[in-house]
Parts: structure tokens; sequence; C-alpha cells
């Protein structure tokens, strides 16, 4: 039984769990081999009491696992009670629907024992660099193409590694070291945050973590209702159509503000996808309540309190709700849509407050050549996969222009070309702003960026594509323009699709144009010195500030005032 | 005759501190920081102390300053027009940096505007490989037609960074030969000499922060060193630079960048003497002041190092929102935390404090200058932990009453709790962040802050170093005598030293000894020859570093190397160094990876010996208490009656039992209940707790 807490000591306590949690995740990060991971913190690291409630969660670079890995440790309660749990177990899966979406993500759970007892479940996810099958290809049709599944099963009993499941984990991806090696960084970081919350605990004279969980989940879940109880209450709809993979997709959502929760409800979406940009509930879950959060309540740490306050539904088969066995492995492409939909609702609710539409879907570069994937020349040619990560311009806000070049809602971070360049024969031969691609309005949206990029083999190379915004743009809000379309190409000359494997042929070079942002307001509203800035820095061309601002600049480069009045007001 | 006195000065925000050090004896003074031209209050404050001692200028060694004026450039955007000549098509790399959000939660968050302006980004058509082969000559008529566009732009510094530079740095020489036809050589800043490093937006980002503050430091060092020759000091000028290193005057003209951090550093090399002298094998440094507080590791009596460090980060203190720059750097942890630090309660009713601070205008509540927001200070005063008529020496005479009723409009009324429980509140969630910031930050190092001591100075720390100690698992505190003034002191301890890197990938599997030789030859000559500037005649130490990885990991880790050269036994050593260290940092090594060296540094330094351990004080009776006073204790919450001391008035050797609080004119040092403190052989205050 635990002992009283007075308000202080649960304040500091709440801290400590805080701080408890970020040294699991940094320690993941750290000796994480994928690139997902340690580049983009495609990663998450928690702590949950016995019952499988969130108690804290480290904030990384993906909002993928916010629910679903607080979901997740109730699956594994499920299939592992409790009560049965010995010091030294630890468990695993990869399991799409009960894990975090996709078959590339394992997540790790291990019970932490105080003087015998269970006390806490550590959690931790992250992106391995491969897990056979298809690989990083959104081609496949049923998860059966897209590698290893692992049902949730013990990693270890009692200290003692199940080297069966190891064995079959080597035999069946392409990078067994580095897959390996993330299992034992995941069961290293649960250890980690373990240690410190025993620690804690001893200094604190807790038994258990029962009435700090309680005090941290009963207060979060105050704070969210204080928020939304401020907010109007009613409910709104919009929908956004997006390329798709075979045929266009349309996301649609209604949002309803009620007395202390936001409910979030996807009829009226699109059917399920043949190709791998299918989306489980649980990763559905996780961005649009990153969304709602974001927008209203940035600031209270996620648990299972804040959680509960946004509620997701979406019917079953639609690509939000695909059920076993669709294909999933990119379902990134329409999670990361989902904050754009849940902001057109929320713009209708709280004008002022949302941004425009974005690139939001990743323009993440999966490069590679191989035998048999971009010719036949067996080990004649150099074989490599790489994945960087990239993104176009992000929406305007009520009073900012967009971000350029700058992931949202994911929060990636790009790999440096010379390191790219030193583990790979690929040259990038550009990587600048896109100019003109940022959507026009009072403000602008962000940029996107154009890279071009060859072999300096004599050889063909690929890129396993999986981008959105392609046929269609961004969307601007309150009068703001659309973004620029995404493309690409061949320097050549000929387009290429943006979903699934394209070739570059030898001695040619690939041309990646990434879409812009939104803008957000009238462009006429603009201030004419932005635009003339805009111009001078090459941001937009000399002529968009006409045609689409209405600023007329003389040949200095200098808004000319009475011009732009007349043309303005014509 | 060989001169023996010796000059530390250091330019902080606030005040210049000087201290001179004569044969037996040294003695310190503070000036106001002349902010219009910073070299006057160091001229003037030299001729005082000089005329103090009376001595002439003419009998200084040598003077070792340590300035903040490049940092504050770089913060205060007050720097050089700057141009950056990059590869073709790469000119935005400054610009999207990362090319992510380090805010994930805030949707209007901003990126700090690059310090190059786009239409001042130039491209020239070149480029190199990662291997080094040139893949496209340099269009030399591209750099003239440059160079013309610099001179009408009126642009004043030029950073040239085009990619792999640091495999091959001919075009950037080549470059720089041209560009001088239109502007000074001097004010030319390549990237294969500031940052050889790979990753091509932290070098730009290093290479034009360096060309950003060139001219300033130019015409501020040159100013600096005609004013002490003018005075007759014929010795040399050196720098302290961040690394805890000093150079001459002339490297740091062309590197002023290195001298970013130079208090803090001296700062912690202040401490890594006081852990020589106190045999001291695994420290932790904590200088808490105002606005914020710094934590270094400090093992085996050497600060710890690193080669990254984040200028100007945006208001929160938050990872990746600065300016980042690749030099040899004391690593340090900052966090916004001091005795300015504003406490308020959040939407959760959690009490939150910093990282913003009320400064010294309009100040903690208590100063009585119109602040009224709570700060740790008033927080400290409340719980009557500082002697509102003896603060600062007695320059401010604090209210007591404003400091209450601060901490009970925005803490206690608002949490319906009584003013000392908010006030306790506030201090121990100041600890515990600061707490947090140092397990964090030694656990991303495999390190532990358990079982080490703390040594603790600035102005704020002496009050709020055993709470936070005992919370880190630590069991003993030093206070050092005069730890207001610790970086100056720290100055004239630092040895002549230089740092240079180079990145080469060798894997392993393929380690060439003759390649990564020639890289350490060609790399002790360059430091050498800097070196030997500032320490013509001393024994020198090398240490080698590699930046190691298992191939397909993104982070390096860094790897002291033995001295070379290296036979053919090179590769297992590497991979035995690499491993020892691995398992250090993450409690295991992974069979069958393959093993890869990216980075290799080597630093120089004069061979300085660390002070001798001293003697233990032999035990001393503690005099009477000079008086007593009802304190809140931070260990049990509990209000107690504590003894109060005069520093100067406990002899070494005594030792007096918590509840105290031992006062002195720059600060006061809580004793809590549960830990014994007393001075030893040299004044310095050693707080330990008591065995239960």
């Amino acid at each position: 039984m635990s002992r009283p807490l007075n308000e202080i000591e649960v304040q500091i306590l709440w801290n400590r769990l805080l701080s408890v949690v970020e040294e699991q995740a940094q320690t993941l990060v750290r000796t994480a081999f994928s690139t997902a991971a340690r580049e983009a913190g495609d990663i998450s690291a928690g702590v949950f009491d016995m019952r499988g409630r969130m108690l804290a969660q480290a904030v990384t670079g993906t909002p993928g696992h916010i629910n679903s890995m607080a979901r997740s440790v109730v699956h594994f309660l499920d299939a592992f009670p409790a009560e049965t749990l010995k010091d030294g177990d630890v468990l695993i899966t990869n399991d799409p629907w009960k894990g975090t979406g996709h078959l590339f993500d394992l997540t790790v759970v291990t019970p932490i024992f105080l003087d015998g007892v269970p006390v806490a479940l550590f959690a931790s996810t992250t992106h391995v660099v491969d897990i056979g099958g298809l690989g990083v290809s959104a081609e496949g049709r049923q998860v059966y193409h897209e590698g290893l599944y692992i049902p949730l099963m013990y990693l270890a009993r009692e200290g003692q590694m199940n080297d069966d499941l190891l064995g079959m984990v080597r035999a069946n991806v392409r990078e067994p070291v580095q897959v390996v090696g993330d299992i034992y960084a995941l069961v290293a970081c649960n250890a980690t945050g373990g240690r410190r919350l025993l620690e804690m605990m001893r200094d604190f004279r807790l038994a258990d973590l029962g009435l700090l969980g309680e005090e941290i989940i009963s207060r979060s879940r105050r704070g969210m209702a204080e928020v939304i109880a401020k907010l109007p209450q009613g409910t709104w709809s919009a929908s956004m159509t997006i390329d798709g993979f075979e045929a266009p997709v349309t996301l649609a959502a209604t949002l309803t503000i009620a007395a202390d929760r936001v409910l979030v409800d996807y009829a009226g979406t699109s059917g399920l996808s043949r190709y791998a940009i299918n989306c489980p509930i649980c990763y559905t879950e996780a961005y649009t309540s990153f969304g709602v959060k974001a927008a209203l309540a940035p600031w209270i740490p996620n648990n299972t309190g804040t959680l509960d306050a946004v509620v997701v539904t979406a019917p079953e088969n639609t690509i939000v709700n695909a059920p076993h066995p669709a294909a999933v492995y990119a379902r990134s492409v329409i999670g990361h849509m989902l904050p754009d939909v849940v902001y057109g609702c929320l713009d209708q609710a709280l004008p002022d407050t949302v941004p425009a539409e974005g690139t939001s879907s990743l323009w993440n570069l999966s490069l590679l050549a191989g035998h048999g994937l971009t010719g036949t020349e067996g080990s004649a040619v150099r074989a490599f996969n790489v994945t960087t990560f990239h993104s176009g311009g992000a929406g305007a806000r009520p009073r900012q222009d967009g971000l350029s070049a700058t992931p949202f809602p994911s929060g990636v971070r790009n790999v440096p070309v010379e390191i790219t360049e030193a583990i790979t024969p690929l040259v990038v031969w550009r990587k600048e702003l896109r100019a003109g691609s940022g959507g026009a309005g009072r403000q602008r949206g962000g940029l996107g960026q154009r890279m071009e990029i060859a072999n300096r083999d004599a050889a063909a190379f690929g890129i396993q594509a999986r981008f959105e915004r392609g046929v269609y743009p961004a969307r601007g809000r309150s009068g703001g323009a659309p973004g620029a379309k995404g493309r690409l190409s061949l320097a050549s000359g000929a387009a290429l699709p943006i979903k699934g494997l394209q070739i570059v042929p030898p001695g040619d070079r690939l041309v990646v144009e990434m879409p812009g942002g939104g803008g957000y307001g009238d462009p006429l509203a603009r201030d004419p010195a932005e635009v003339a800035r805009d111009v001078r820095y090459g941001l937009i061309a000399p002529e968009q500030a006409a045609a689409d601002y209405g600023v007329v600049l003389t040949a200095a480069g200098e808004v000319d005032a009475a011009a732009t009045a007349r043309r303005r007001g014509a | 005759m060989s001169s023996t006195a010796r000059l530390a000065v250091d330019i902080g925000g606030t005040f210049t501190d000087l201290v001179l050090a004569v044969p037996g004896r040294s003695l310190s003074a503070k000036l106001l920081t002349t902010h219009d031209a910073p070299e006057r209050a160091v001229l003037e404050g030299t001729a005082a102390i000089l005329a103090e001692v009376g001595i002439a200028a003419t009998d200084l060694a040598h003077v070792i300053h340590g300035t903040t004026l490049a940092t504050n450039a770089l913060i205060e955007r007050k720097g050089a027009a700057t141009a950056l000549v990059t590869t073709e098509g790469f000119r935005d790399s400054l610009e999207m940096a990362y090319e992510h959000r380090f805010e994930q939660y805030d949707l209007y968050m901003e990126r700090p505007a690059p310090l190059v302006p786009r239409p001042w980004r130039f491209e020239v058509p070149e480029r190199i490989a990662a291997d080094g082969e040139v893949l496209l000559p340099m269009e030399e008529a591209a750099l003239a037609r440059i160079g013309a566009a610099i001179r009408t732009e009126g642009i004043r510094a030029v950073a040239v960074c085009f990619l792999h530079a640091y495999q091959n740095d001919a075009h950037e020489r080549r470059a720089r030969e041209i560009l001088a036809r239109f502007l000074p050589e001097e004010v030319i800043a390549l990237s294969s000499e500031v940052c050889p490093e790979i990753r091509e937006y932290e070098r730009a980002s290093t290479t034009v922060a360096n060309a950003y503050v060139l001219p300033l430091m130019e015409r501020y060092l040159g100013g600096l060193e005609d004013g002490l020759r003018a005075m007759g000091c014929a010795g040399p000028l050196l720098l302290m630079m961040s690394s805890g290193g000093i150079t001459t005057v002339g490297t740091a003209r062309r590197f002023p960048i290195r001298l970013v951090e130079s208090g803090p550093a001296g700062g912690a090399i202040l401490a890594q003497i006081l852990a020589a002298e106190n045999g001291i094998g695994r420290a932790l440094a904590f200088d808490m002041g105002g606005t914020t507080a710094k934590i270094t590791l400090i093992d085996d009596m050497k600060p710890q190092q690193a080669r990254h460090f984040e200028i100007a980060r945006a208001a929160r203190f938050v990872k990746g929102s600065g300016i980042p720059v690749r030099i040899p750097v004391i690593d340090m942890v900052e966090i916004g935390a001091g005795g300015g630090s504003i406490a308020r309660v959040d939407g959760l009713k959690r009490i939150t404090v910093g990282p913003d601070s009320a400064g010294s205008m309009p100040g903690p509540a208590c100063y009585g200058r119109g602040g009224t927001l709570p700060t740790v200070t008033d927080a400290d005063l409340v719980l009557a932990w500082i002697d509102p008529a003896r603060f600062a020496g007695g320059q401010i005479t604090l209210d007591a009453p404003a400091a209450g009723a601060a901490v009970v409009a925005a803490v206690a009324a608002p949490l319906g709790m009584a003013p000392d429980a908010a006030a306790l509140g506030i201090t121990e969630i100041v600890t515990e962040t600061m707490a947090s910031a140092a397990r964090v930050h030694a656990v991303e190092n495999g390190k532990e802050t358990a079982g080490r001591t703390m040594i603790a100075f600035g102005g704020a720390a002496p009050l709020h170093a055993a709470r936070m100690a005992q919370k880190l698992g630590m069991d003993r505190v030093l206070v050092p005598v005069g730890a207001g003034v610790g970086s100056a002191h720290g100055f004239l301890a630092a040895p002549i030293g230089y740092e240079v890197v180079r990145t080469r990938l060798v894997p392993l599997a393929s380690f060439d000894a003759a390649l990564v030789n020639g890289l350490f030859d060609a790399m002790r000559g360059e430091a050498e020859a800097v070196v030997r500037l500032g320490a013509p005649g001393a024994v020198l130490r090398e240490e080698r570093t590699a930046f190691m990885r298992y191939r397909g990991q993104g982070h390096e880790v860094a790897v002291a190397l033995p001295d070379g050269p290296y036979g053919g036994n090179g590769a297992a050593m590497l991979k035995a160094a690499f491993e020892a260290t691995y398992h250090a940092l993450y409690g295991r090594t992974i069979p069958k990876l393959e093993i890869e060296a990216l980075t290799w540094t080597l630093a120089l330094s004069e061979a300085r010996p660390l002070p001798a351990r001293l003697a233990d004080a032999p035990p001393a009776a503690a005099p009477a208490p000079s008086g007593r006073r009802r304190i809140i204790d931070p260990g049990t919450g509990e209000a107690a009656e504590a003894a109060l001391y005069d520093r100067a008035a406990l002899p070494p050797g005594a030792r007096i039992d918590g509840p105290a609080v031992i006062l002195e004119a720059e600060t006061s040092t809580l004793v809590p209940a549960g830990f014994r403190a007393g001075p030893n052989a040299a004044g310095h205050i050693l707080i330990e707790r008591i065995a239960t």
C-alpha cells in the first residue's frame, strides 16, 4: 500500500518520471541502428502501471506511437496477465494491430520488480532497419508480403533470451546483426528506465505507483477537461482528397467538441487500398490525437489521462481502420495527413488557430541498387539501400508564413548529404528550396525543395516512391492559395509515378520536386514589403508578385506603392 | 629578468573580472564592463591592479583573456555583413538546417534566421566527391563575379564551404586566392580550416559563425594588444578558448569562434584544480548564477570534452534551436535555472520554474525594483536561507515582505498552500529540474551522478548544492573560497593548447596504418605550430581521439587512442579501444558488426602538472554560532532552528552540523539537517552527509 504523498512530492515525482522516460529514450536513440530511429527519432519510450495505464511518455520525433504504444501494453497484459510475469521476463511484438501499425516497429515491454513485487512496466518501440518481405516498398498487397510477423510473445523468460525467436529474426531480415542489435537496444533502454524508477521509489519510500499514477492521470484528465470546457461545443466536418495509390483517397472527419472530450469520427473516408498505404486504427488514433493536442493543449504531457480526452473512431474497412490482412507498411502516407483533416474541422470551431494544409506526408528518399531490383547484374553492381528523410513545405499559420522544407506532423530530421554520399555511390547535385512552391496568401505557405540525384557508378538505381500531393496539392485556408504539387522525374525529361519502385537509368539523374504548403488568408492582404523581400530572396518569381499578390515592383525591386494600390484595388 | 606576474581578465555581460597572480599571492578586482569599447575596462583595470601591487606592466609574463564578445555578437546578431560561398545547388543548406522541428507540439514554432540572408549565399559550379575526387572542376569565372558582387554589397566577411572540402580543400583554397582580390584575406574563412569535419550543415554553420565575428574580434583583439603594448606589457596576450585551453592572439584572430563560452570553461578549469587539490576522482561541477545553471562532469581530474555546441538557443533552451558549431568545448549542460528564474503555476496546477529569468532589472521581487513575479531568490528568502541585510555583500537590501507577497500571489494562493510550502515547492522544483538535466547528461555519456563529489560555485549554488547533491545520490559538496569570481582564477591554471580535427572514413577491415599515421603526423604538425607560438619550450602532451561507430549507426562515440605511430596491429588496437568505450557507454558490444572510424582529433597542450593533494586540516573547535534563525529545512521540509556562522570565523578543521547557514559577503551556504560542514585546509567548505 502506498503512503500518502504531499502536494510537492506529487509534483516532484511526476517530473522525475518524465525524466526517467527521457533517459530511457535517450539510451535507445543513441544505441539504435536504423536511421529512422536515430535520425528521425522514430522511437518511443514510456512507463506504465501494472494495470497498463501509461504514466509518462518521452517526447520523441514521432507522434505515431503516442496512443498505439500505450494500447499495446494493454494487449500485452491481456495475453500475459500481470500475476504471471516474473522478474527478468521481457515481452515483444511487431503485430501492426496490437503494436504501432506496421511490421517494422518492434515493441518491447519489460515488467519491473521492487523487492519481488511487480510495480511497473516499461515499454519502448523502435523502427528497425529491415523486417524481410518486400522491404521498404509500398507495393505489398497483404501483410504477408511485408515480412516477419512476431505475435505477442516472450523475448526473455527470467533473464533467459528466447534464442529461437532471435534465430528466426536473423534468418528473415536483410540486416540480421543490426536488427538483433536493435532488439537488444530496446531491452537495454527498458532496463535503464527500470533502474531509475527503482532508485526513485527507494528514495521516496514508495512501495507502488498506485497513488502517484492516480494523481497524474486524474490531474491530466482534469487539465484536458478544463481546456475543452472553454471551447465552443458542437460538431464540424471536413474532408480532404489526396492522391492515394491506385485511386484518389478521400479522408473525411467529423469532429465533436463535447463537455470534456473531443470525438473524431472518420465515417465517409475511402475504403481500403490494394497496396500498403492502409492504416490500422491504432496509428489513426495516434496522429489524430496528436493533431488535436498540438492545437489545444500542447503543454500537457501524454499519459492515459490525456489520451482518454480524444476519442477516435472509424468504420472498419476504411483506409484509416484497416483490418488484417491489409498491407500497412506505408501507413504513414495516410496517417501524416490526418492532422490536416482534423484542422479542417477545428478551423470552423476555432477560427485563426490552426495552419493551412501542408505537404504533411514525408518525402523520404528510399534509394537502392541491387540484383533483381534495378538490374540483373548479380554481384557486378554495387548494391546499396539507404533512406534519407526530407520534407516539403508546411502550411502557413494565421500570423506566420509556413516553414519551408520542414516536417509536420512528423518530427524527423534529415541525413546530411555528405553522410549519404560517404556510404553509397550516390551524388546529390542539388538540394535547394523550390522557388515559387509556397502557396500564396497573406501568410505564404512554406517552400518545398528540389533535389537532383545521380549514381556515380555506371549503373541504374531505384527509388521506392511513396509520395503524396502529386495530383491534389495542399490547400490554403481563409483565402490562401494551394501549394505547388510534388513531382518526380528524370533529368532527361520523363515524369515518373510517385508511388512504387521507379528506376533511374545509368547516367541519368533523378529530379525530386517536393510540394509546397498552402497559404493562409488573402494574398492581396500580404504586406507588400514581404512580397518584395520574397522576390529579392528568390523565394517567389517577380511575375508571381504581380499575378498572385498584386504587388508591383520597380526595376530596383522596391515596392511601387501607387501601382500596387491600383492593382490591388482593381 | 624573467617576469613572474600573471594577469587573467574575464569580460562578462555585467562585470569584467581581473585576477593578478604574483609569487605567493593573488588579488582580484571587479569593474563594470564597458560595452562600447570592452578593452577600456580591461586596460583601466589592469593599470589599477598593477598600481595596487606596485609592479609595472613590464613585469607581466603574460595576460590571459576570456571574453563573451564573440558569443554576444552572435546572440545579438551584431556581427559583420557576411557572405557564404558554396557549392552550386547547396546555398539553402544553411537555412534548411536539420529540416526538423525542435518543438514537436508547437504549431507556431519559428526557426532562427540564418546569419547569412539568401541573396548573400553565392553558388559556384564545382563538385568534389566523398572520396575527394573532383567530379566538376571549379568555374573560376564565377568566383570573380561573386567577388565583385561582394564588394558592391558592402560585405565584410566571407565563409567558403564546399561539399566534401574536409576531404579535399583544393577548391576552397583556390577560391580564397581569387576572393582575396576583392577583400582582405584575413576575413575569408574556409570550412576546411575552421572545421574540416563531415556533415555539410554543421560545418557551414561553424564556418559562417566564425566569419561573422571575424572583423569584430580582429578589431577588438588588435586594439587590446596595442593597448597592452602601449602600457609596456611585453608578454604575450593569450586567449581562453571554449576547450579549456589557451592560445595566442594570432590564432584567436583567425578562429574567433573557438573563444565562445570561455568564461564557463574557466569555471570548469577551476573545478578541475579543486578536484586535484582535494583528491576528488569523480566530480560534478555545478555553477548556478542568476539566469542559468551549468553542469560539467570531471573524471580523473579531467573535465569532459565535446565537439558540439549550440549558440543562442531559442528562449526555452531547447536542443536544436540554436546555431550549431563544431569546435572543441568543455562539455556542459546549461539549464535555464538560476536565482532570477521565475516561478509560476501551469494549467495542471504544477509549479514550473524558469527558463525565463527576471535578470537584474527588474530582478526578483525582493530587489524592490519593480519585479512582482516570484523567483528562486524570493523563495530562498521566504525560507529564511538568505539574510536580507547581507545579500551580495549588503549592496542590495532585500525586501522580505515583497518576496512573500510574490510567492503567495503567484504560487501559494492558486495552489491553496501555505507560503512556506509554496516557497519550498519552488526550490524543490528548480533543484529537481537541474538534477534531472544532470542525470540525463550523465546517461548520455554512459556515466552516473551517484557517488560523485559536487563542486559548487556561482552566486546561487551554495544555497541549493546540498539538496541537489542529495537528489543525485552524492554525499559530498565542496564550496570553494571566492565562489563568485571562479572563471578568471581558472584562466590562470589553463594550459596553452590546441585541438585539430580531420574526417577520414576508415573501416577497420581495411585499416591502413600508413594513412592514419600520416593523418596524425599532419595534425600534430598543425597543432604544434599553433601551440609553440605560446609555449616555445614547454614539454607537450598529446591526446588522440577517434570518433567511431558500428557501420550503419549515425552517432559516433569518442574513443581515446594511445599515442602513435600505429603498426600492423592498429586495427586490433582500435577495435579493442572502441569496444571498451562502447561497453562503458551502453553496457554491451555487438559482435560481427563492422567498425569504422569517421573523424579524428589530436589535442596538444603544455604538460602542466595538477596541484598536489592538500593535507587534511587537523580538527579544530567550531566557534559558537553568531546567531540563530528559523528556516525551512530543504530535506525534511520542516521548520528548524538553524545556527548561523560567519565563514571567516570558521577555522580550517572545524565542523558544524546542519541545519546551519554559513554567511559570507558574496553568498550563503546552506547546510541542511543530516549534513556536516566546515572549511578544509585551503578554506573551502566541505559539506558531507552524516552517515546514518
